[in-house]
């Protein structure tokens, strides 16, 4: 955007390796301001312009943030990680390997979200925070699978082996994401009728355009995340070679009996 | 009505993504200091 | 890898065979487990059973679902215990070295799981009917079910497991990979022994299928994505 002083020149010469003191960079910071405006817009259609809904009431202005956070995380971030875990595993990619947890990270986030969201939506409507919605189910169980998928990315033990495992882990957490679903949803049709479904909820042209927005935010914000979150594993990535070449060096340097005795 | 179940749900959801953002922010900063420049950035 | 499977599965059970920690302790704790829930679902509290009017104990309907979550539980303890074995001397990096198919090594692991599970879940059973005191409607059904949702459960746990192999967090990990995975079993479980047991089947035998599948299912990723668990574990 024009307000930002970006001192960055765009070509890919030394002068821009110079120039990196953050994970921010030209395009972060255009998509971070587009973010902060399509924020700034949700807030004032959802909040103010749009009308309450008339079975809902003003709660259905959780939706245009809870919809949108379960479309980003269930479509695209954990879409994302199960593509890079495949791609890790073919070809041993570090850039697929760091962005697969990176976007599983914010899509864990945007898990979170949607369970607030749909907790707080469920209260005034159904008189409960918590029902056993298929849905919220299977999201709240899906949370803690992507947390677990997390927990892998973050032991600490050989580097290699670590991405290996988590690439094995974000491919079969992908497809437990959908059995999972997928059972619950079975489960509960099986013994309960319908109960009253987001998805028959009255739009009108202004409640759209304040769910389209909540969408592009929402999105914006996360691919804004993710690009920043992917930097950061690019660092540690870099600072655990770095590391492990400085032991390496100093065991070395230690001669043939250091060698001995680190050895076993 | 439903308000005093919206502003909550907001005020999280966008408190939360304001944190998150900023600690990110910090640690990239964090991060980059204790690495040669010419490493910092993923070029390939 | 037949051959292989059937030699570590032979040494597993005969590790447990020598200690005796699954007779001693796994199944106490499974049995313990049935008694506990007791203790948290008032056992005087009767509900209407939903066909005929006739009342049920709040336990007795409650049945399946609580002696599923005895034997995930007691699965918890097997696993950890499966591969504590292992990680010990690092013996996976040694069947590797010997040559062992991993598709072999996982195959008998699971299978030894599968034989520990079929042997605590007669024990937990027979204390969960007499504990709990349910009707049988079919019991073919039941054998289904119990069998099919053993070799889920063994398949899911066994490559689990192998993630968590070789760390120190494995106590913790393990259980929190595995829970939210089998959570779709122990639901599938529940439904189809209930129709096993109070009847009608034909819904049961729905969820049979899906137990089935879910088996196979992990049954092939673990025997596709076992050798690059073992790798430089």
């Amino acid at each position: 955007m024009t307000t930002e002083i970006s001192p960055e020149p765009a070509s890919k010469t030394t002068t821009m390796t110079d120039a990196v003191t953050s994970t921010g960079s030209k395009v972060t910071r255009v998509l971070g301001a587009l973010s902060l405006v399509s924020i700034a817009l949700l807030l004032a259609f959802g909040l103010l312009v749009s009308p309450p809904e008339i079975a809902q009431g003003d709660s259905v202005r959780l939706f245009y943030i809870h919809v949108p956070s379960a479309i980003v995380c269930l479509y695209i971030a954990f879409s994302i990680t199960l593509v890079g875990s495949i791609i890790y595993l073919r070809n041993q990619s570090t850039f697929w390997d760091l962005m697969a947890g990176a976007a599983a990270e914010v899509g864990v986030v945007f898990l979170g979200f949607t369970l607030v969201t749909g907790m707080l939506w469920g209260k005034p409507t159904w008189g409960t925070y918590w029902t056993w919605d298929p849905r919220l189910t299977s999201t709240a169980v899906s949370f803690v699978l992507y947390l677990g998928y997390l927990a892998v990315r973050r032991l600490d033990m050989d580097p290699v082996a670590r991405s290996k495992r988590a690439a094995i882990l974000g491919i079969i957490s992908f497809a437990n994401l959908i059995i999972i679903r997928y059972s619950v949803a079975w489960w509960r049709s099986l013994h309960q009728g319908q109960t009253l479904d987001p998805r028959d909820t009255q739009l009108d042209n202004t409640m759209l355009f304040s769910f389209v927005l909540g969408v592009l935010a929402l999105t914006m914000t996360f691919a804004w995340l993710v690009i920043h979150r992917f930097r950061i594993a690019w660092l540690e990535h870099q600072l655990e070679a770095q590391q492990l070449e400085l032991a390496i060096a100093e065991r070395t340097s230690q001669g043939p009996t250091g060698l001995a005795h680190g050895g076993a | 009505m439903g308000w005093e179940y919206v502003v909550p749900g907001y005020l999280i959801v966008f408190g939360v993504l304001a944190i998150y953002a900023v600690s990110l922010i910090r640690r990239g900063r964090r991060l980059s200091e204790q690495l040669p420049p010419e490493k910092r950035r993923f070029l390939d | 890898m037949i051959e292989h499977a059937r030699l570590i599965a032979a040494k597993d059970l005969k590790i447990e065979w020598s200690s005796r920690v699954l007779t001693a302790q796994v199944i106490p704790f499974g049995v313990l487990v049935l008694v506990l829930f007791g203790f948290g679902i008032p056992p005087d509290r009767r509900v209407l059973a939903s066909e005929g009017g006739a009342s049920r104990s709040l336990l007795e309907q409650a049945s399946p679902g609580l002696f599923w979550l005895a034997v995930l539980f007691s699965l918890l303890l097997a696993l950890n215990r499966s591969f504590a074995v292992e990680a010990a001397d690092g013996n996976l990096d040694a069947l590797r070295l010997a040559g062992f198919d991993p598709a072999g090594v996982f195959l008998g692991k699971s299978g030894a799981i599968v034989c520990e599970l079929l042997v605590l879940e007669l024990v937990v059973g027979t204390g969960a009917f007499l504990l709990y005191g349910p009707p049988l409607h079919d019991a073919l059904q039941l054998c289904a079910v119990v069998v099919t949702t053993t070799l889920a459960m063994s398949f899911a746990g066994t490559l689990y497991g192998a993630l968590g192999a070789g760390l120190r967090l494995r106590d913790t990990l393990v259980p929190l990979l595995v829970l939210p995975v089998l959570a779709p079993v122990l639901l599938a479980a529940t439904r189809a022994t209930e129709s096993a047991l109070f009847g009608p089947s034909s819904e049961g035998w729905a969820w049979v299928g899906f137990l089935g599948a879910f088996a196979l299912l992990y049954l092939g990723a673990g025997i596709l994505s076992f050798g690059s668990l073992l790798e430089e574990s």
